[in-house]
């Protein structure tokens, strides 16, 4: 290459050696099929919804016969009218509201208050309670004592049989004792200065400067209690207060026959009912999805930061 | 949550300081470490008060049923008190050992947990790796939106999606009649429960899990890659010699907690799945311990086998914690 200017080459010739080289043929041709590879992810996570979509608006004899797959064939809305119309559904439905927000009520009490706690590093005994939480992380009562506690306690067919017991997660205390040892302790002893006791100093500082790990916190727990259903499984037989979860989990027993062993009362149904009372279910979640998959993500973000 | 990131994350949190800061900046410099116990109530009361209700419940409601356990060793009558009524020794335990069931749902746990570790395990860092190399954000952003949802969704409803794509009419059958096959009743046929499992693992947890492997690729420096482009290394060598050496210690760690969760199978998911006909490759040992204490009623039996299980469990996590340590130097702990 000929310059005119002397200077010139040497310069462009520097600045260019990141940028000059280029992608190589057979990185390009990787980079495509990386981003097809993806789509192809995305579909295939995606394709249980859509299918199921499609079944809820069907008619129960192309479902039978095998057409339904993307798109709704013979499209009704008698099935949601049926499932609509089903008391069982709606009971489903309320108890599974009430439990999640009375179990979330709890957990959140006990778990931030504990956390906390546990928080103050000048708090006598704080490495024996430590301890007594972690153990619980690593091992369990299992099965059979937790459900010989439960049934001697006289919790069997009551809400508390569902809303007590897993009140404290290990894994959601950790992440929130370790949060609130970051707060600013110059805050908390202004606070204290100001004549506040350490009861007004959680409720009205710490705790409203907690928002985004609170918020966090019960989503975690919201979550999973609206999710469960093995609880109502082994401890609610009283169809007045089973949740929706253990509803479904009854009509997949009936229409596949899995739940005869268990002696569980199943209901026999269409394939239809089945995708409409799955996807009620799943509503709430997929429409408050995009909201709380950033809280999910820095929960999990948070509590791997200290490592 | 997936049993092993929720544990990983949590463990570093662990670590009790030791160097615990003075109670007061005060004047109190004699007893800065050692407060009696009556000091600490009279300054602390207000903490300990918040501390009384949640330690009554971890006592109550975890403590209680690790205590419970003892009925493995002693005869329990219904009605009777939860720890049961009089010492039997290890009659339990001989008596699981020398059940031919007791051997096949292990066999089967450990084949379904080698199985997850195996195929389910090294996928997450796989989509991971995909992930980073792409260059748009937004195409990013969709692709973690829509892959994390399974996480979110109950298992009872990922079992109704494997039996609506699974059914004779579903669309796996379509697909196999579609290309000239028979149609496979793939939930009657005890061959095909293993292959259903791990792909309905695959389907819910490899999009959540690969959060922790992204975040550690942030951390990466820049400078390496622009150091190694300078160099003239190409783009695999870069992933080769930069990026994967670059989430080692994530891998690691996550590896150790999932050979330490190996036998703890999902038991909800198997025992919404399977039915008499998949016994032979699905019944776990969980699943066995469900039927056993609360179908039959053999409390006592059904606790010696949970015991067992919880045993070994604990043994493979501290046993891979101890072998990481000497190793990589990283531990949970």
């Amino acid at each position: 290459m000929v310059s005119t200017t002397p200077t010139a080459p040497d310069i462009s010739a520097v600045r260019a050696v990141p940028t000059t080289i280029k992608d190589t043929r057979g990185y390009t041709v990787f980079r495509v099929v990386n981003a097809v590879l993806l789509v192809l992810v995305c579909l295939v996570t995606l394709y249980p919804f859509v299918n199921l979509i499609a079944q809820a608006f069907s008619s129960q004899g192309y479902i039978v016969a095998g057409e339904v797959n993307l798109w709704p064939k013979g499209f009704n809305l008698t099935t949601f009218e049926t499932v609509f119309g089903d008391e069982r559904f709606w009971t489903g439905y309320r108890n599974t509201i009430i439990q999640t927000v009375l179990a979330t009520g709890i957990a959140m009490v006990l778990t931030t208050t504990m956390a906390y706690a546990l928080s103050k590093r000048h708090l006598k005994g704080r490495s024996v309670f430590i301890g007594l939480v972690v153990v619980t992380m690593f091992f369990n009562g299992g099965l059979i004592p937790n459900y010989l506690l439960i049934t001697n306690l006289g919790l069997k067919n009551t809400i508390w049989a569902i809303v007590l017991p897993n009140a404290i997660s290990a894994f959601n205390l950790l992440v929130m004792k370790s949060f609130f040892e970051n707060f600013p302790s110059d805050l908390e002893e202004a606070a204290s200065i100001d004549g506040l006791t350490t009861y007004g100093i959680f409720g009205r500082i710490v705790l409203p400067l907690s928002k985004a790990v609170v918020a966090t916190m019960v989503l975690f727990y919201a979550v999973s209690f609206w999710n469960a259903w093995f609880p109502a499984f082994l401890y609610l037989s009283d169809p007045g207060l089973q949740p929706v979860t253990l509803y479904l989990r009854n009509l997949l027993a009936g229409a596949t026959g899995s739940g005869v062993e268990a002696g569980m009362e199943t209901v026999q149904i269409g394939a239809n009912i089945q995708a409409v009372a799955m996807l009620l279910t799943v509503l709430p979640i997929i429409c408050f999805y995009p909201f709380i998959q950033k809280y999910f993500v820095s929960g999990v973000m948070l509590g791997s930061v200290k490592g | 949550m997936t049993h092993g990131t929720e544990a990983v994350v949590t463990a570093p949190a662990v670590v009790v300081d030791a160097t615990a800061d003075p109670p007061s900046s005060g004047g109190k410099q004699r007893r800065v470490r050692r407060d009696t116990w009556a000091t600490a109530l009279r300054r602390d009361w207000r903490l300990y008060t918040f501390l009384v209700l949640p330690i009554a419940f971890l006592l109550l409601f975890r403590y209680v049923p690790m205590a419970g356990n003892v009925i493995a060793f002693r005869r329990f009558r219904p009605g009777g008190s939860i720890f049961g009524d009089e010492w039997v020794g290890l009659h339990y335990v001989e008596m699981f050992l020398n059940d031919p069931t007791f051997w096949r749902v292990f066999t089967n746990t450990v084949v379904l947990g080698a199985l997850t570790l195996v195929i389910v395990f090294p996928l997450p860092i796989v989509l991971a790796l995909m992930l980073n190399e792409l260059r748009s954000r937004r195409f990013k952003k969709a692709v973690q939106t829509i892959t994390y949802l399974p996480h979110f969704m109950s298992i009872v409803i990922v079992a109704g999606f494997v039996y609506e794509l699974t059914a004779l009419n579903g669309t796996i059958n379509q697909i196999i009649t579609a290309v000239g096959g028979e149609e496979i009743s793939f939930m009657q046929r005890a061959d095909w429960f293993r292959p259903v499992y791990v792909s309905s693992e695959i389907w819910q947890v490899v999009g959540f899990g690969t959060i922790l492997y992204l975040a550690a690729l942030t951390t990466i420096d820049d400078q390496l890659y622009e150091a190694s482009r300078i160099d003239g290394a190409n783009r695999w060598q870069q992933i080769w010699h930069i990026t994967l050496p670059g989430i080692r210690p994530t891998i690691v760690v996550l590896l150790i907690l999932n050979i330490g969760t190996f036998l703890a199978v999902g038991f909800e998911k198997v025992l919404l799945l399977y039915n008499p006909l998949t016994y032979s490759t699905a019944d776990v040992i969980a699943t066995y311990l469900y039927r056993v204490g609360l179908t039959s009623g053999s409390f006592s039996y059904a606790a010696a086998i949970g015991l067992f299980e919880a045993v070994i469990g604990l043994t493979l996590v501290l046993s891979a914690n101890a072998i990481s340590k000497r190793l990589v130097g990283a531990s949970l702990w």
